[in-house]
């Protein structure tokens, strides 16, 4: 099978999840990733790389289990850019590469001499991608954000709560993934361009702008209807929001935390599962408008009924009526017992080379052509630095054992 | 020009895929989209226009089908399948999430449709995938996310209340984000090739890794995150990360001080709103520190532990005194990331996103003022995003 992104390189400055997210997918599609890191700081600019979670208990700075989970089939080099090799070799590197990608907070390649200006003079068409949280105009372009902040000030935590509880948020970065998400696309449709125009560019990505965005609905309500989520209590974010839905929500079963997601689409939906339930007080919730406005008793009845089920009985249950039903699932479950993800491939195993055999996310999507493989797992520092300096600089191993010397690597 | 001029898109509408044909039409893609007879169901979704109950007037429709064409085919008459047919031939790109066998019963599966036009890029958005019946038992936003692993991770440290789904229509978006990642990955490929291909999306497996440590814990030493309010799922419980400002409002306020600098700057703040507690002595002792703190000794070196609390404290001591904007502010300005935490509107009506351009007014036809909508995700400088135009109105026979 060919490769759908084989021709490109791209010369890779992401860190985290925000960035190196984006360009796992580049290369698990075969294009060929450079990771940059700085041999001063043991590539400790990715604040993953040597932090946990650990296979069998080994720590260290080549042994992070998120660095792998999001860096697999790159390669990795180091270059101290506070040196003037380490700048010429990096000016090398961009003249051989389609694209520099970076999440950064704004600003920083700039002051190293490499801002959009300083790369178009190296390539006239380059591509240059930036992932920074409040982008590099406007009031808070100053401003550091981590996942957590870009969800606060976007109003993706706010709508994330259940009623008279402060905002719950998102339990994880959302949004590092997610902005990875358009950063790829950022990079992928900036690739199309210059394919179609032989113009090379600047995205100037915000991953704040792009959240923004990811409440639409919310926002044509208040500026059409001047309807806003403001002030305490107006967020139940496990009921449906716009297609109106009762019963629609999270309910406990039998054992320590384990709940079930239920929804009831139509008046049709609800009377299978009131033939289900079996039990009188169903007679009050016939039509939507009564399960609407009675939704806080109808959840309190639906909750007991559920309580003393096993979830995924249950589960089977309402998916043979069929009403939309789902247990929430734990990681084991979804991972080692949920055979469509099993089935689908998702958890490709790959190679690490101080790790070992190790598992990892892999893509969600299958191509009929040009498929994306994972096999290889993150790089170790500075492992590839050897094999990239002479294969694309045309270097010898000698000058590269020297370079490592003075610093420069 | 925007990146995808030029780029045919057939869209059989679905409100799993909307998103996608959205995000292709804003960048320049001519997107048509193929209601059945009566509309997609989603125009019946509210909110309405002026609270207008009109499947032309919902405004949930129209967020997610701006910059599209629009025409009502029935599929299962012979003559508007032919149409279909002739349209796909023509096509660059196809978006659909229609159950798993549908479109081979219509003569319209890929191996069909590729026959007559070998460069169609087919993706299919489909909830477990195209070849899994799960796809085809009813589903909603919830309760992908419910199976796909996001709810188990958000919600309250008091594990007697449910867990949380993210709001919003998370799950169908995460969905189309990689749907359109896929389709620029297959057009990059077209142009080598020559050829188009299938690509089959699935939101549970998209969602599946799309929980960060959830999955990778998992994946890399069988342990188990658990749900922690308004912050990261860990194995370990960390320290609350949510205060109440005095305006009432909520910030997030990150990771709390952690160089000498920061515990500086945290100290000219609280002496300039001449704030006092007993505990500020430490902070004094963190701006004054030399060198680095050596992080692991918070929790097992008394000095070293009294001080990182007292950085939380004095974060609070503030919080409690000034306005969320203000406290976020006033934290960003001491280097400490930090966020407000922000209703949808009070974001878009926030200075920095309106100087982003995240406003975009669009003129409707029939109305007498244009409507504004969230812009861009981003934007290339040389090909820029634009709505072209609204949704389009419902072709009444």
């Amino acid at each position: 099978m060919t490769s759908a992104l084989g021709k490109y390189r791209i010369c890779d400055f992401t860190g985290q999840l925000a960035g190196a997210g984006a360009t796992k997918w580049l290369a698990a599609f075969g294009a060929e990733v450079i990771r940059i890191e700085d041999p001063t700081r043991q590539g400790r600019w990715d604040i993953l790389r040597g932090n946990p979670p650990f296979k069998d208990e080994r720590t260290g700075i080549d042994l992070g289990g998120a660095f792998n989970n999001h860096n697999t089939d790159k390669l990795g080099i180091t270059l101290n850019l506070k040196t003037e090799k380490g700048k010429d070799i990096l000016r090398q590197l961009i003249r051989v590469s389609d694209a520099v990608t970076e999440n950064f907070a704004a600003g920083v390649l700039e002051r190293w001499g490499f801002g959009y200006d300083d790369m178009r003079r190296i390539r006239e068409d380059i591509i240059y991608v930036s992932n920074c949280g409040f982008g590099f105009t406007g009031p808070y372009s100053a401003f550091k954000t981590w996942g957590p902040i870009v969800q606060a000030m976007s109003g993706l935590t706010h709508t994330s709560a259940l009623p008279c509880q402060q905002p719950a948020g998102w339990g994880y970065s959302y949004m590092d993934h997610t902005g990875g998400y358009y950063m790829a696309m950022a990079i992928l449709a900036a690739l199309y361009h210059r394919e179609r125009t032989g113009e090379g560019q600047w995205v100037d990505l915000a991953c704040t702008d792009a959240a923004l965005t990811l409440n639409g609905p919310a926002l044509l309500d208040w500026t059409v209807n001047g309807r806003g989520l403001a002030g305490a209590d107006q967020v139940h974010s496990n009921r449906s929001q716009f297609q109106p839905m009762a019963p629609h929500g999270i309910y406990p079963c039998a054992g320590e935390d384990h709940w079930i997601a239920i929804a009831c689409r139509n008046d049709d939906d609800w009377r299978r599962l009131a033939a289900l339930i079996d039990q009188p007080w169903t007679a009050a919730f016939v039509n939507l408008d009564a399960r609407l406005a009675g939704q806080d008793a109808l959840d309190e009845h639906l909750g007991r009924w559920t309580a003393a089920q096993d979830k995924f009985a249950l589960q089977s249950q309402l998916r043979a009526l069929p009403i939309a039903a789902a247990a929430v699932q734990k990681p084991q479950e979804r991972i080692d017992q949920d055979v469509t993800t099993a089935d689908f491939g998702l958890w490709p195993e790959v190679q690490h080379t101080a790790i070992g055999a190790v598992r990892v996310d892999g893509q969600p999507v299958h191509f009929s052509q040009t498929d994306w493989q994972t096999t290889r797992g993150g790089p170790c520092l500075s492992e590839h630095t050897q094999d990239v300096l002479t294969r694309l600089l045309g270097m010898t191993s000698k000058d590269v054992a020297g370079l490592y010397e003075e610093g420069v690597l | 020009m925007s990146v995808l001029d030029g780029i045919k898109v057939i869209e059989l509408a679905n409100e799993r895929s909307a998103f996608a044909g959205k995000l292709l039409a804003d960048m320049g893609a001519d997107v048509l989209l193929v209601e059945p007879p009566g509309g997609d169901a989603s125009r019946n979704y509210p909110p309405f226009y002026k609270d207008e109950v009109d499947p032309d007037r919902s405004l949930y429709f129209w967020h997610y089908n701006t910059s599209k064409r629009g025409a009502v085919l029935d599929l299962e008459n012979d003559a508007d399948r032919a149409q279909l047919q002739s349209l796909l031939d023509d096509a660059d790109v196809l978006i659909e999430s229609e159950p798993t066998t549908r479109l081979a019963v219509l003569g319209l599966d890929y191996p069909q449709t590729s026959e007559r036009n070998p460069r169609l890029i087919h993706v299919a958005i489909t909830p477990y995938g195209r070849n899994e019946p799960l796809s085809d038992l009813p589903s909603t936003d919830l309760t992908l996310m419910a199976a796909g692993g996001p709810v188990w991770n958000c919600g309250y440290d008091d594990h007697a209340l449910p867990p949380v789904r993210g709001w919003g229509n998370q799950a169908y978006h995460t969905g189309c984000h990689f749907a359109v990642m896929s389709v620029f990955t297959a057009l990059l490929a077209r142009l080598e090739s020559g050829r188009g291909q299938f690509v089959d999306v699935s939101i549970t497996a998209a969602l599946n890794v799309t929980t960060e440590a959830g999955s990778y814990n998992w994946l890399v030493n069988q342990t188990t995150v658990q749900r922690q309010t308004g912050r990261h799922a860990a194995i370990v419980p960390t320290g609350e990360t949510q205060m109440r400002c005095a305006d009432g409002r909520w910030v997030n306020t990150g990771v709390p001080p952690r160089f000498p600098q920061e515990f500086a700057k945290l100290l000219a703040w609280l002496n300039t709103l001449q704030l006092d507690f007993p505990e500020k002595v430490f902070i004094e002792m963190g701006a004054n520190w030399e060198g680095n703190f050596n992080l692991s000794l918070i929790g097992s070196d008394d000095t070293v532990t009294a001080i990182f609390m007292a950085g939380r404290q004095g974060l609070a001591t503030i919080a409690e005194s000034v306005s969320a904007q203000a406290f976020f502010e006033g934290c960003q300005r001491a280097g400490l990331a930090v966020g407000v935490i922000n209703s949808p509107e009070e974001a878009f009506e926030d200075p920095h996103f309106v100087a982003h351009g995240m406003q975009v007014p669009v003129e409707h036809d029939d109305l007498p003022e244009p409507v504004v909508y969230p812009g861009p995700p981003f934007s290339l400088p040389k090909a820029p995003w634009r709505i072209s135009g609204p949704a389009p109105r419902l072709k009444r026979t």
